[in-house]
């Protein structure tokens, strides 16, 4: 019986714990990068399969070579195709995945399968116009974002680490590994450093090297394509930054699920957020 | 301290959940509201008016095209597109080394031109040596050598009403069952009279080779590469862009490409 009450203590105890934790910008910006990046990043492969190679400096090495990276689909000696991919010198068979996939009895020869890309058949015009108008949209969220940030005291406050976060950065590291969350209104060390690289390092780094292959871009302003080592170079640097974004989305949606999903989910929709019973006593923690 | 503990058959479960939601990535499902003249496709094909308008403010009318060293040309220029026009007047043309080539200049002009290629020559002329980049992704470095457009605007007379230069082109291209269409591309008068955009005739220190558009072609320095038209037949000036092919202002741009390609 006692341990009924308890029980209903603990439980009305939790519900007043829930908080109010993300606010609607934080909300807003969230859903609509998530939506912006999904057609990025497979309008993008899309642009990429027009020519799967990238390369260091101004220009592609075709009389000489100048590749960090090629895709391609080659004939072996018993006339079956291979999808070979050529990385910093060495080559890898990814035959179904890269340079030649789907069903054996119709095979696509391309850099990235149909169903990475978006269209999911090749057009690369198409690819084009969803790339630019999901970058638009992209570049302005993140804007608005960084402005609003900056003003509110968001991008200080809960971004960007604090000393004691860099100190407690091994800890809070062993805690994630161990699968131990804790649920407070505040981001931990890890995840301030995370987010601070997404949205402070990565997503401007997208923005600028897309810009710095523009031809338009490099006659106003050249020393944005210079920075960056050429247009190519810009190139493949777009193109490593998309694969740490896809990197961290991965550990991202996983730690949703590992950290709870449910109430994860909730506080990134509604900005209700259930904390731990010992960081609502705290109560002054941000 | 309360803490959740997660079990790993929970955080397996997690892991499944989310892997199996990324397979529905890129799925076909969206092909249909992409294909040329649906909604959707024309609505976000606006926001490459947005690019050009912003483009346009944040670029100089003159500002140039970067320039490089010599030392910078480091291979041929890759040929793209077509190489080797088959069309019978070209031909003829080509295997006569040029001799009869004439570039017809008409339309919005006080004076219509037939300029020979030495005609071409003797004008006045400019190198540069500049990075290409096509629309697939990749770029070369190159030096052209040409008139610059300007310099043949100027000499057959720009009427005022003109807002275009349309270049039609010799070479011929098969779009299967759609049937065959001359090559044909356009730009605007604030693009003609950059000092950067020449008809050009040389590359690298040579007359211009057939794969690479013989015996004149177009660079605009500033754009990608499919603008810059390949075997120009003749330039006309225009007040609009409706009348030619379909309407887009180019070949590819009929085929659903952007037609400022500043980007």
């Amino acid at each position: 019986m006692a341990t009924a009450i308890d029980k209903q203590r603990r439980d009305t105890h939790l519900q007043r714990t829930t908080i109010r934790r993300h606010g609607l910008m934080t909300r807003v910006t969230h859903w609509t990068w998530a939506v912006a990046l999904f057609f990025l990043v497979l309008s993008g492969l899309q642009i990429f399969n027009a020519h799967p190679s990238l390369y260091i400096g101004e220009q592609s090495g075709f009389a000489f070579d100048n590749s960090v990276l090629s895709i391609r689909a080659v004939r072996r000696a018993d006339g079956s195709a291979e999808g070979l991919t050529m990385l910093f010198g060495r080559s890898i068979d990814t035959t179904g995945l890269l340079g030649v996939s789907g069903p054996e009895d119709s095979r696509a020869y391309q850099a990235f399968p149909a169903w990475l890309t978006v269209p999911s058949y090749h057009d690369l015009a198409t690819g084009r116009v969803v790339h630019f108008f999901f970058a638009w949209l992209f570049a302005a969220t993140f804007l608005s974002w960084f402005a609003a940030s900056l003003v509110n005291g968001h991008l200080r406050g809960d971004i960007l680490p604090t000393f004691s976060d860099i100190r407690g950065l091994p800890g809070s590291f062993v805690e994630h590994v161990r699968f131990r969350f804790h649920h407070g209104r505040s981001y931990n060390g890890l995840q301030k450093i995370s987010y601070a690289i997404v949205l402070l390092v990565l997503f401007p780094l997208m923005i600028l090297t897309g810009l710095a292959m523009s031809p338009g871009m490099n006659a106003a302003v050249p020393w944005l394509t210079e920075i960056f080592g050429g247009r190519q170079t810009a190139r493949t640097i777009h193109f490593a930054a998309m694969l740490l974004l896809v990197g961290f989305f991965a550990i991202h949606i996983f730690m949703v699920f590992a950290a709870g999903p449910i109430n994860e989910m909730r506080s990134m929709v509604t900005g209700r957020y259930r904390i731990d019973r010992e960081a609502a006593e705290r109560g002054s923690e941000r | 301290m309360s803490r959740i503990i997660i079990n790993r058959r929970r955080l397996l479960t997690a892991a499944g959940v989310a892997a199996s939601a990324l397979p529905l990535a890129g799925c076909d499902a969206l092909d249909g509201m992409l294909s040329s003249g649906e909604t959707v496709r024309d609505a976000m094909a606006k926001a490459n008016g947005l690019t050009y308008r912003v483009q346009r403010f944040l670029i100089g009318a003159d500002s140039l095209a970067k320039e490089f060293p010599e030392s910078e040309i480091r291979q041929g220029q890759r040929p793209n597109g077509s190489t080797d026009p088959t069309d019978a007047t070209y031909i003829t043309l080509r295997d006569a080394g040029f001799a009869g080539y004439r570039l017809d200049v008409g339309g919005l002009v006080d004076r219509p031109l037939r300029l020979s290629l030495d005609e071409l020559r003797n004008m006045p002329s400019r190198t540069q040596i500049t990075r290409h980049d096509c629309v697939e992704g990749w770029s070369c470095i190159a030096k052209w050598t040409g008139v610059p457009l300007a310099a043949v605007l100027d000499e057959a007379g720009v009427k005022s009403e003109a807002r275009y230069v349309v270049f039609r082109c010799f070479d011929t291209m098969n779009l299967g069952l759609s049937g065959e269409v001359t090559y044909y591309e356009s730009i605007d008068m604030l693009d003609a009279r950059h000092p950067q955009t020449i008809l050009a005739y040389g590359l690298n220190g040579e007359p211009l080779p057939v794969a690479n558009g013989a015996p004149l072609r177009l660079r605009v320095e500033r754009k990608l590469g499919y603008k810059m038209a390949k075997y120009v037949r003749s330039i006309e000036v225009a007040s609009d862009l409706a009348r030619y092919g379909q309407g887009n202002g180019g070949f590819w741009e009929d085929l659903g490409y952007d037609w400022y390609a500043g980007i």
